[in-house]
């Protein structure tokens, strides 16, 4: 038991930087109305630019920064199949990641790269000091949330909420949409390069897979997240929140299955079926809806 | 005196699906001419062209022929977005207007910000609220008290409403309103226009009104236009128009539009 416990830090500190992640699919997902699959490429990406200028002797906060830069040209990238070339998003975002596997294939100059704390002076984020990680992940998280809330406050944010609700309103309200788009896309794939780039530190390593699935990671927390906070309220920082609140539920589930020694290899299986679920459900309950209000007109007449 | 031409259409073509067996010219050479001030309803059967008419103002696509003027200015070419500056719209679809899953004083500072450069400043300010608050208790519809609710709880005929209050709201020199009580009960249709009307009376504003009811057609406005096959074929106004009885307008259809009256049902209303 000591053990379970024991590794609860961890999975703390990766449910919050997977929270990371899952705050950028919140962006495109609940805000744009994008399903965007850039993702499971611009993790990798920001890990790889992160790592490949850190063991260059680049600083980790500037690396860092990269990192959230290298995400925002995906996104950019995205925007232009999606938006100049009219390609629909999910295929856009598939085009990106695609060419993100071969572009960070290069960056990396191979499969993977390693940062060991131990090398690299100044990484922030490791396994090795799982406590002083996590003050960081706190830190980092507050900050996110409260960049966001403002940012998407502002009449810029406000244009892209309006963007993702309704575009034909939108225009009709003068909003250029295909900017909006632009500027979520970009923000988004930033945001989750830089949970690539805090990834890389925190497990000592860059790798080529390390974002496979990413999408539905982040979506099975954001669903989590806001069952969770559904009850205590709207506000939209408490919303953020609650993607980090359910990015950290999910890696403590996942904790759990490993200690239970039941099958890891399953978890992505169970992932996809839960989202799956989640997203179903409310489109099912209106399918009956709507099935029963029409007996109830013909039972009218 | 005359008012100074606030909408110019000329020789507007537009063809959906060119090139296929499916071609279908929607507006085939329409002149328009609105002065400022002109409260027009426009009327017209299914397919007529009414929509494509309020699109090609609009700016949904590019037009395949002829030119939009809007107080002197050549839009023909400008995006949607930019012209949305000058125009104010309301849909047939009450969800069309406005971003249900945002509040209503969000909507309403969206619409107050409309052509102007967004930043990073305050999406709305304290100060905006008490106007907002005002506006909407001249509706009645009581959404001064719910100001930070969101949108999509709303009924149609309150969307509708709120709408054309966010479509009035910069001053648009022309107001475009697609069947917007088509959707709505009567009763509730009956108060969204009373409502138009005084929107559009108090701020003097030009405005089509498109509608399939030939009463409201006649009661509302100081002109009246009927579309057939992407021209229009009757243009009354002042006292002609205020003397017009439905009655009237059938029989100047079916002569307008050379017999073909006995298939256009939709026309009735
Ligand atoms: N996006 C489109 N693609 C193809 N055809 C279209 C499109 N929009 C309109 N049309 C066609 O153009 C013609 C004119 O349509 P429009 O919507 O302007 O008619 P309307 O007068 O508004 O009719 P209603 O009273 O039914 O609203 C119709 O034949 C319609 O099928
Ligand atoms: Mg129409």
């Amino acid at each position: 038991m000591g053990n379970f416990l024991g590794s609860m830090p961890g999975a703390v500190a990766q449910g919050l930087i997977w929270g990371i992640m899952a705050v950028g699919v919140y962006i495109t997902f609940r805000i744009l109305d994008i399903a965007d699959l850039t993702v499971d490429g611009s993790v990798c990406t920001g890990a790889a630019v992160c790592a490949v200028l850190v063991i260059n002797g680049v600083n980790v906060w500037v690396a860092m920064l990269a990192a959230l830069a290298a995400g925002i040209v995906a996104g950019c990238v995205t925007w232009f199949f999606h938006v100049v070339l009219g390609i629909p998003a999910i295929l856009a975002g598939i085009l990106t990641q695609l060419m993100l596997w071969s572009a960070n294939l290069k960056i990396m100059g191979g499969a993977n790269v390693a940062v060991s704390a131990r090398q690299f002076e100044g990484i922030v984020f490791t396994q090795m000091d799982v406590g002083g990680s996590l003050i960081w992940l706190a830190v980092t998280a507050a900050v996110i949330i409260g960049a966001l809330y403002l940012f998407f406050g502002t009449e810029i944010g406000c244009a892209i909420r309006a963007t993702g609700c309704n575009g034909v309103m939108s225009r009709a309200q003068g909003i250029n949409t295909n900017v909006m788009k632009l500027l979520g896309l970009a923000l988004s794939n930033g945001i989750v390069a830089l949970a690539g780039a805090v990834l890389c530190q925190y497990q000592g390593f860059s790798d080529i897979n390390m974002g496979k699935g990413a999408i539905v990671t982040g979506l099975a927390s954001v669903i989590i997240g806001e069952a969770v906070v559904r009850k205590i309220g709207k506000n939209f920082a408490l919303k953020l929140a609650g993607v980090f609140a359910g990015s950290v539920i999910y890696w403590i589930v996942y904790q759990t299955v490993v200690f239970l020694k039941l099958d890891t290899d399953l978890l992505k299986m169970l992932s996809a079926l839960l989202v799956a679920l989640f997203l179903g459900v409310p489109y099912l309950k209106k399918q009956l809806g709507m099935k029963s209000s029409r007996g109830g007109a013909a039972n009218g007449k | 005196m005359e008012n100074k031409v606030m909408l110019q259409l000329t020789g507007i073509v537009k063809k959906f699906n060119a090139g296929t067996v499916n071609e279908k010219v929607a507006l085939n050479g329409l002149d328009l001419t609105l002065h400022e001030g002109d409260f027009v309803t426009v009327i017209g059967g299914n397919g007529a062209g009414k929509s494509t008419m309020l699109n090609a103002i609009s700016g949904a696509w590019r037009v395949d022929g002829g030119t939009v003027v809007l107080d002197g200015q050549d839009i023909t070419s400008l995006p949607e977005y930019k012209r949305s500056i000058f125009l104010g719209r309301v849909f047939q679809d009450p969800m069309m207007g406005t971003a249900a899953d945002m509040q209503i004083e969000e909507n309403l500072a969206l619409a107050s910000r409309r052509g102007k450069r967004k930043t990073l400043a305050s999406g709305i300010r304290k100060a905006e609220r008490a106007g907002y608050r005002e506006m909407l208790s001249e509706l009645g519809l009581g959404l001064e008290d719910r100001l930070s609710v969101k949108v999509g709880t709303l009924s149609g005929g309150q969307r509708q409403a709120l709408t054309l209050l966010m479509a009035a709201m910069r001053e648009p020199k022309l107001l475009l309103l697609d069947e917007h009580t088509a959707a709505l009960d009567p009763k509730t249709a009956a108060k969204v226009l009373e409502i138009t009307d005084r929107i559009i009376n108090e701020r003097k504003l030009t405005a089509l009104m498109i509608t399939h009811n030939m009463k409201d057609a006649i009661a509302h406005g100081n002109r009246l236009i009927m579309m057939h096959e992407g021209r229009i074929i009757i243009d009354v106004c002042g006292e002609e128009k205020q003397k017009l009885t439905v009655e009237d307008l059938l029989g100047m259809f079916s002569k307008a539009a050379g017999g073909e009256f006995s298939n256009d049902r939709a026309i009735l209303s």
